[in-house]
């Protein structure tokens, strides 16, 4: 039997269980059925509000993402072109990789006030230790032969970097991109969840946050599925795209 | 054309100095194929790179047509032994391509003719769009050939290019080499720790001593036999 139609057999059985379950211990307030959950999750996008929450959601995610790409790139640079820059680079990552970028958002609020600058901030601080550090060593992992190839023709600084680091740290880089995506999606959602926003409108986490004070059970549901969904289709579609169309096509997976 | 004068070559590697080759002093000519034999160790690799120009001398120095080297330039392509030398995320032929692009050698439409051509040469016309990692040790090797004889270089620095192959294809690859270098009247300056392939690239042949290298002869195949180098190489 293919694995898709496994998984698939897997999914449907797990539907199976929650719904008997769910129906013998009778209690919608505690765990609602698993139709529950679908109808509500149908009606909460054909009401628009988990599609507005999940927007919100992407595009504070999506601004965070960049910023921390950004930043990565340039610590990047710095660390590859000076020894201290290289030493800042290590130590830093080796004191806030272990720091949970969520822990951070407090001090944020403090510093940002309650709003979209802190959510910035702690994403930057999820993104930022991931790529850096593993494109910086994807650097120095290029091979010496290949390195040697790219001065052989005479290629510009700029273009070395370009058309033989960078393609050569693929993998690397590749790796950091999904680590620091999954953090940044796990921070976002935590963030959205526990603080909310600046009052009103809110993303996916505070979608959550709400129904469960309006003890509207199902719409939980329906929001965590969102959750995974989103994290699915990124994480096996975009990225597993990436990846047949570039290291696994050129024989370069780790 | 080539003029290597009193090298000596020292590199640091666990905070002992090395000492690569010892004065050594070759020069090759217009068309020669100028192989340099000597055991492992005895600096072979490191004087190609010197000429290559990725390491400078300690003493001595380093003329291609009379102008010292100083920077790896396109003038003097590597061929090297490691499969990873092509670019792996590029096919044959964009690999070709992007040393005739990177270098500024030519434009891209008139680099994949180019291109083209000289795969066609090592007979991987089959194989122009496909990723290094498919094809096999040979292939890879031919594939590296064709994109430095594709730079039409001043000389052609080969590093042992044919060691990681097995017997018959390394046999293959060294009449295959002959044919094209005769062809083309390249000069190539080939290093190698095989006696055979020595006697069968060369048009001259230096003998290098170990540890650290310097010249013991310079002979032409004519003038000399398997045993005459290996007693050179092991006794003496």
């Amino acid at each position: 039997m293919p694995s898709a139609l496994r998984k698939t057999a897997l999914l449907v059985a797990l539907a199976v269980i929650w719904e008997v379950y769910a129906r013998w211990l009778n209690n919608p307030l505690l765990f609602p059925t698993f139709i529950d959950t679908v109808k509500a999750l149908f009606s909460g996008i054909a009401s628009g509000e988990i599609p507005k929450a999940a927007t919100y959601t992407l595009r504070l995610l999506i601004e965070g993402y960049l910023a921390g790409l950004a930043t990565a790139a340039l610590l990047t640079a710095f660390a590859s072109a000076t020894q201290i820059g290289a030493d800042f680079l290590e130590l830093l990552t080796s004191m806030f990789n272990p720091l949970p970028a969520i822990a951070l958002l407090p001090l944020a609020l403090v510093w940002f006030g309650l709003g979209n600058g802190s959510i910035i901030f702690v994403l930057i601080h999820a993104v930022l230790w991931a790529v850096a550090l593993n494109t910086y060593s994807g650097f120095r992992a290029v091979s010496p032969i290949l390195r040697m190839v790219g001065q052989n023709y005479g290629l510009s600084k700029i273009g070395y970097v370009t058309r033989i680091l960078i393609p050569g740290a693929f993998p690397s880089i590749l790796t950091g991109l999904k680590i620091g995506w999954a953090f940044a999606w796990r921070t976002l959602i935590a963030a959205e969840l526990v603080f909310g926003v600046s009052s009103g409108s809110g993303g996916l986490g505070w979608y959550i946050f709400e129904q469960k004070n309006q003890l509207l059970i199902p719409n939980v549901f329906a929001g965590l599925l969102t959750v995974i969904l989103f994290g699915l289709i990124v994480e096996n579609l975009i990225f597993r795209t990436i990846e047949n169309r570039t290291v696994r096509r050129w024989g370069m997976q780790v | 054309m080539l003029q290597v004068r009193g090298v000596t070559l020292q590199y640091r590697s666990h905070k002992q100095l090395v000492t690569a080759t010892r004065r050594v002093t070759f020069s090759v000519s217009e068309s020669d194929r100028f192989v340099v034999l000597g055991p492992s160790g005895c600096g072979k690799s490191t004087l190609l790179k010197a000429v290559g120009g990725y390491i400078r001398p300690t003493e001595g120095d380093i003329l291609l047509d009379g102008v010292p080297v100083k920077a790896p330039a396109p003038d003097r392509v590597f061929v090297f032994q490691e499969f990873d030398q092509l670019l792996p995320w590029k096919t044959v032929k964009d690999n070709i391509v992007f040393a005739l692009t990177a270098s500024g050698k030519m434009q891209r439409p008139q680099a994949e003719d180019r291109a083209m051509q000289y795969i066609q040469k090592v007979k991987l016309t089959e194989f122009a769009s496909s990723y290094p990692h498919t094809l096999s040790g040979g292939m890879k090797q031919r594939a590296a050939i064709a994109r430095a004889l594709a730079m039409d270089p001043r000389i052609l620095l080969m590093d042992e290019p044919f060691a990681a192959l097995d017997a018959l294809t390394r046999s293959q690859m060294q009449e295959e080499l002959l044919h094209l270098c005769q062809d083309a009247r390249l000069t190539v300056l080939f290093v190698t720790h095989s006696i055979s392939e020595a006697l069968r690239i060369g048009t001259r042949i230096l003998v290098l001593s170990a540890h650290p290298g310097q010249v013991k002869a310079e002979l032409t195949p004519d003038a000399c036999d398997e045993t005459r180098l290996q007693e050179l190489l092991f006794h003496a």
